[in-house]
């Protein structure tokens, strides 16, 4: 799967998508290869906030749970309802009917310090290098 | 197809359905004497208000339809009964059956935690007689036999501790826990209130003193380790660990999960440790019952004693046991009554049988452990190469190579008429295989194992499909676990 | 020795083909001066036949002969030899934790079916299989209306279980619960204008029993209203399982925690139980303690697994809902084979003979001069009464008739001297009760 030229990466895999003063969050497609099936996630409820590298909400598999941390400081506006019955999205579809919250931004600078796809793709690599070393 | 063993056979395995799907109405499997005294109508007597109609969904069956239920399930799981049972930290050892018959006696099981403490003194001599045991087989000061099980026996142990630095004057922030510990210490430091922070491991799968020194300061209150750990490697400088543990006003905690490698070799109390647990059902053969129950007595040096979970059994100038309920520094109370009682009974039946002969039995089971690692290692990559304890951690490192994983040479040891070994864990060495054997097995048994286990490598590099698509004599294959925690069903409903 | 399946020259062989000579040796990684160097120093060892006659002996020291009408959270009851015999079978007996499902069937699918039972009698509709104990279902109940709602303040009825209390204490101490006690009236009903008052923004659950300490049932619809009228959950604890036969299940409750002693475990003086957690659906993710699921198999058979175990400490370690690992599952298996046997219409029986019994052991002590019946709230097979002087004393007097009395209230509430709390169950006799009604009314013509 490829990585969005628009979006933007962090390191613990999560990815953005800035529309205006808004964004969408959610996992990338490495992030739900290393879980496996998704079987159940955990969403914040509208009207929290998060500072940037905190966790709001978790992602499990089977026999694994995943928080999810917010990349950027910001107040939480929609949580994706769908995913509540139907989980397996995230690995289907996990840029796109996979996202996991909207958010109003507060401090819109913090998501150009992330990566761009070419660099997160980089990043993974050497990812995947390391672990078969 | 290589397979050389001969230990297994196909035989018919009977399907059997939900007792739920076996009611026939008006079928019942047992009955009452009948009543004695004048009948009431009972919804009268607790008024409309509380009375129930009747219970619903509740299966109608007769005593044979239950015992052939019961029985056909009962076949379809593994047993120790049946053969080894090499799960890594679990200590599947012989469950003697004496124990189960004494626990079932007339004054034994028919008795009542509330009667008077002068008819309960035979109740009251059997725990005194197993705190003494324990007492002596860890070195400690004092015990408790409250805690249900072990992960209660753990929170009992941090309670204790935090209590006593509390009284100190300053309860600390932090557990340290190497990152090879069980899953049970790291959720219960949490549950005591203390941040965990994980230790890093040494190339020796050890602690590693120095940088433990350079974390263990003023906020943390206590290290837990498990002893021989949990790649059943002794910790050597455990002693060196209490030391500086000690030194900054922290204390060390041990979990006793692995206590059948220690029992009549060596004591905890005398290398160090101030607090620890034991799993009876480990170590004293108390059956696992297929996930309980269990018992965690916890023993501790005197300057813990003051923080026991009360009540506390004492022996009054008389020679009479009683419970001690004033015991103002106390943690409190952790369950109801007096513990596992019927567990206990087992453990001390256990503990009688052997008496000082408890070494015989750990050095059978170190014995089986490294005879084991001894006759596998050129077949299976070794992690840690020194000398084991009571169990032996391998790697599917070499195997992984044509795509076989722990998990599949577990599946595939089903096939072989073996339960799997411990997969996965520790979480310190990737594709762990985890194998102890205990002293309950036969040198022919460990053979037969040890075959099967060099006959699955062997398939592994010649036709792996058979191992990863393990097992395959099962009367039901791998099952769905995703589609079971998606869309969970949990209980059967009446139509 | 006869558990040891090795003959000493399979040892020496054993030794030597791993370059050892002597057993010393198996432990050269433990420092020599932390070695043991002489023998334990423990009773044994000793043959089947002294193990069974030390544990006889023991029992001959214990209640054997006496008459007891003691419950107060254990209860005796009827059971079956079918069920020790089927859970002695090895399979179940002798078997670890059903992590590898396809060689453990058998306990996966009597826990699934144990989870039913336990949703049928409790009116609820998920439970879990299981906790240690109702004490320990208790404060984890507790704990899991923290989560839930996010709030602290525990509101208890003062007729709970005192030593349930205790533990809710330990538990709740270090989660920083904030308790708050609430009192019965005189129908020994906790007071609801008390509750009212109680529960607030701050209150994540009341906490009652019902049956409650005092024998007396609980109003739980009336409860349940006023603690949803808050937003806190309602939690049942219910330490006599077979009330349950006769008496409506507290459906209105968010959480219940049931001890199953009653379903065919002996009172092995206090352990070992099960406790049970059941709940309703959207808290099922909150709920600590073990789950089987139904599943199926690559060919579609139908078959079970452990499920939502990410919830369980082996995974999520720090973050677990709670520490618990064991699930007391032959307990488990004891009452779900226990259950079977009896089948809606046993069960039905057993609850209607303790209600009767209780009713005329009850009626005939209160006939005697000056013994009362202090609560005037309905009851199942537990009861209080009220005499002249302490129950403690009473009490000795009966001992020397070989009965065992009513449980002092006053151990557990200091105004409560004179006040006893009774069980009757199906085992009592009529001769037994009416032996107990001759030695009370004899005790209380005795000069104090």
């Amino acid at each position: 799967m490829s990585y969005p030229a628009d979006f933007r990466y962090s390191k613990d895999h999560e990815w953005i998508k800035v529309e205006g003063g808004t964004a969408k969050i959610g996992i990338t497609d490495y992030a739900q290869k290393s879980l496996g099936d998704v079987v159940f996630v955990e969403l914040p409820k509208p009207g929290a906030k998060f500072t940037a590298g905190s966790a709001f909400g978790t992602v499990e598999s089977v026999k694994a749970v995943s928080e999810v941390y917010s990349p950027v400081t910001c107040e939480v506006l929609e949580v994706n309802e769908s995913l509540a019955s139907a989980p397996e999205t995230i690995n289907t579809d996990p840029h796109g009917a996979a996202w996991l919250i909207k958010v109003r931004l507060q401090t819109p600078a913090e998501v150009q310090s992330m990566m761009d796809a070419a660099a997160y793709e980089a990043y993974i690599a050497e990812k995947d290098k390391e672990a078969h070393a | 197809m290589t397979e050389k063993l001969k230990r297994t056979a196909r035989h018919i395995s009977l399907g059997e359905s939900l007792i739920f799907e076996r009611s026939v109405p008006g079928k019942r499997g047992f009955e009452l004497p009948p009543l004695d005294v004048p009948a009431v109508d009972s919804a009268a007597v607790v008024g409309a208000e509380f009375a129930r109609s009747r219970v619903e969904g509740f299966p109608e069956v007769s005593e044979i339809e239950v015992i052939r239920h019961f029985t056909r399930l009962s076949t379809w799981n593994y047993a120790i009964d049946y053969g080894m049972y090499p799960l890594g930290s679990c200590t599947m050892k012989y469950n003697p059956r004496v124990n189960e018959f004494v626990a079932r006696l007339d004054g034994i099981a028919s008795e009542h935690p509330y009667q008077p403490v002068e008819l309960a003194q035979g109740c009251l001599k059997i725990l005194w007689a197993l705190q003494q045991i324990l007492l002596e087989v860890t070195g400690m000061d004092a015990v408790t036999l409250h805690p249900c099980a072990g992960a209660q026996g753990e929170y009992a142990g941090i309670l204790m501790i935090r209590a006593l630095l509390t009284s100190r004057g300053n309860p600390r922030k932090k557990v340290l826990v190497p990152d090879s510990a069980h899953g049970t210490n790291p959720a219960t430091a949490v549950t005591a209130e203390y941040a965990v922070e994980n230790i890093p491991s040494d190339a020796n799968g050890r602690i590693d003193l120095a940088r433990l020194s350079s974390v263990v300061n003023e906020d943390v209150a206590a290290l837990m380790v498990t002893n021989p750990n949990t790649v059943g490697i002794f910790e050597k400088d455990i002693a060196a660990v209490a030391e500086l543990l000690h030194s900054r006003g922290a204390l060390l905690y041990m979990d006793g999960a692995n206590m059948n490698a220690l029992a009549g070799v060596a004591r905890p109390g005398d290398f160090g440790v101030d607090v620890m647990h034991m799993n009876l059902h480990k170590t004293f053969s108390t059956p696992h019952g297929g996930g309980g129950p269990g018992a965690g007595p916890v023993a501790v040096k005197k300057s813990l004693e003051p923080f026991l979970p009360s009540p506390v059994l004492v022996q009054r100038a008389d020679g009479k046991l009683n419970f001690d309920n004033n015991r103002p520094q106390s943690i409190g109370r952790l369950r109801a009554f007096y513990g596992n009682f019927g567990v206990l009974v087992r453990a001390l039946a256990y503990a009688l049988a052997y008496g000082p002969g408890m070494r015989a039995a750990t050095e059978d089971a170190v014995l089986n452990a490294n005879y084991i690692r001894k006759n596998l290692e050129d077949t299976f990559e070794l992690p840690y190469r020194q000398p084991c304890m009571h169990e032996v951690v391998f790697s599917d490192a070499r195997q992984r190579k044509n795509g076989v994983t722990t998990m599949d040479i577990a599946k595939r040891l089903i096939d072989y008429g073996f339960h799997p070994y411990t997969t996965a864990f520790p979480l310190i060495v990737p594709g762990a295989m985890m194998i102890e054997p205990t002293e309950s097995e036969s040198r022919a048994e460990c053979d037969e194992f040890i075959q099967a286990m060099r006959s699955i490598a062997e398939e592994s590099a010649t036709t792996p499909e058979r191992v990863k698509t393990a097992p395959h004599s099962t009367r039901i294959g791998r099952l769905d676990e995703t589609t079971a925690a998606r869309k969970p069903i949990l209980r059967w409903k009446p139509q | 020795m006869r558990y040891l399946p090795k003959s000493d020259s399979e040892r020496r062989e054993m030794l030597a083909s791993i370059g050892l000579e002597k057993m010393e040796d198996l432990f050269i990684s433990i420092p020599a001066e932390y070695r043991l160097t002489r023998p334990l120093s423990v009773p044994g060892p000793l043959s089947e036949k002294e193990i069974i006659d030390y544990f006889r002996a023991r029992g001959s020291e214990n209640a054997f002969g006496y008459s007891s009408f003691l419950g107060a959270g254990v209860y005796n009851h009827l059971r079956s030899v079918v069920t020790d015999a089927l859970i002695q079978r090895g399979e179940f007996l002798t078997s670890y934790t059903p992590y590898q499902g396809e060689i453990s069937q058998g306990t996966l699918q009597a826990i699934f079916e144990f989870q039913t039972l336990m949703c049928q009698l409790t009116g609820q509709e998920v439970a879990n299989a299981g906790m240690y104990d109702g004490s320990t279902a208790t404060a984890e109940a507790a704990l899991m209306a923290e989560r839930v709602t996010g709030r602290s303040g525990i509101v208890v009825a003062r007729s709970l279980h005192p030593e349930y209390r205790q533990v809710l204490d330990t538990y709740g101490r270090h989660a920083a619960l904030q308790f708050s006690e609430v009192g019965f009236t005189a129908t020994g009903q906790i007071d609801l204008s008390a509750i009212r008052a109680a529960v607030g923004p701050a209150t994540a659950a009341v906490v009652v029993q019902s049956p409650n300490f005092l024998g007396v049932l609980e109003q739980v619809p009336a409860i349940a209203e006023i603690a949803h009228a808050a937003g806190a959950l309602l939690i049942v604890a219910i330490a006599e399982g077979v009330s349950l036969g006769a008496v409506k299940p507290p459906a209105d409750a968010d959480i219940v925690a049931l001890e199953a002693q009653s379903f065919g475990l002996a009172p092995s003086f206090g352990g070992p139980f099960a406790g049970v957690i059941a709940t309703r659906d959207k808290f099922v993710r909150q709920m600590p303690g073990r789950l089987a699921g139904q599943t199926v198999d690559s060919t579609g058979r139908r078959g079970f697994v452990l499920t939502l175990a990410t919830r369980e400490q082996h995974i999520r370690r720090e973050k677990a809902t709670s520490n618990i690992c064991t699930n007391q599952a032959l307990c488990a298996l004891a009452a779900t084979i226990h259950l079977s046997l009896l089948g809606p219409q046993g069960l039905r029986e057993m609850a209607d003979q303790n209600i009767a019994k209780a009713r005329y052991a009850a009626t005939e002590l209160a006939k005697l001069p000056g013994v009362s019946a202090p609560f005037s709230g309905p009851v199942f097979n537990e009861f209080v009464l009220e005499f002249p002087r302490s129950v403690k004393i009473l009490n000795k007097d009966l001992l020397r008739e070989k009965i065992i009395g009513p449980l002092p209230l006053g151990n557990f509430f200091p105004d409560l001297t004179k006040r006893g709390l009774y069980c009757v169950t199906e085992l009592h006799s009529r001769a037994e009760i009416d032996r107990l009604v001759a030695g009370t009314k004899r005790a209380l013509e005795l000069p104090i």
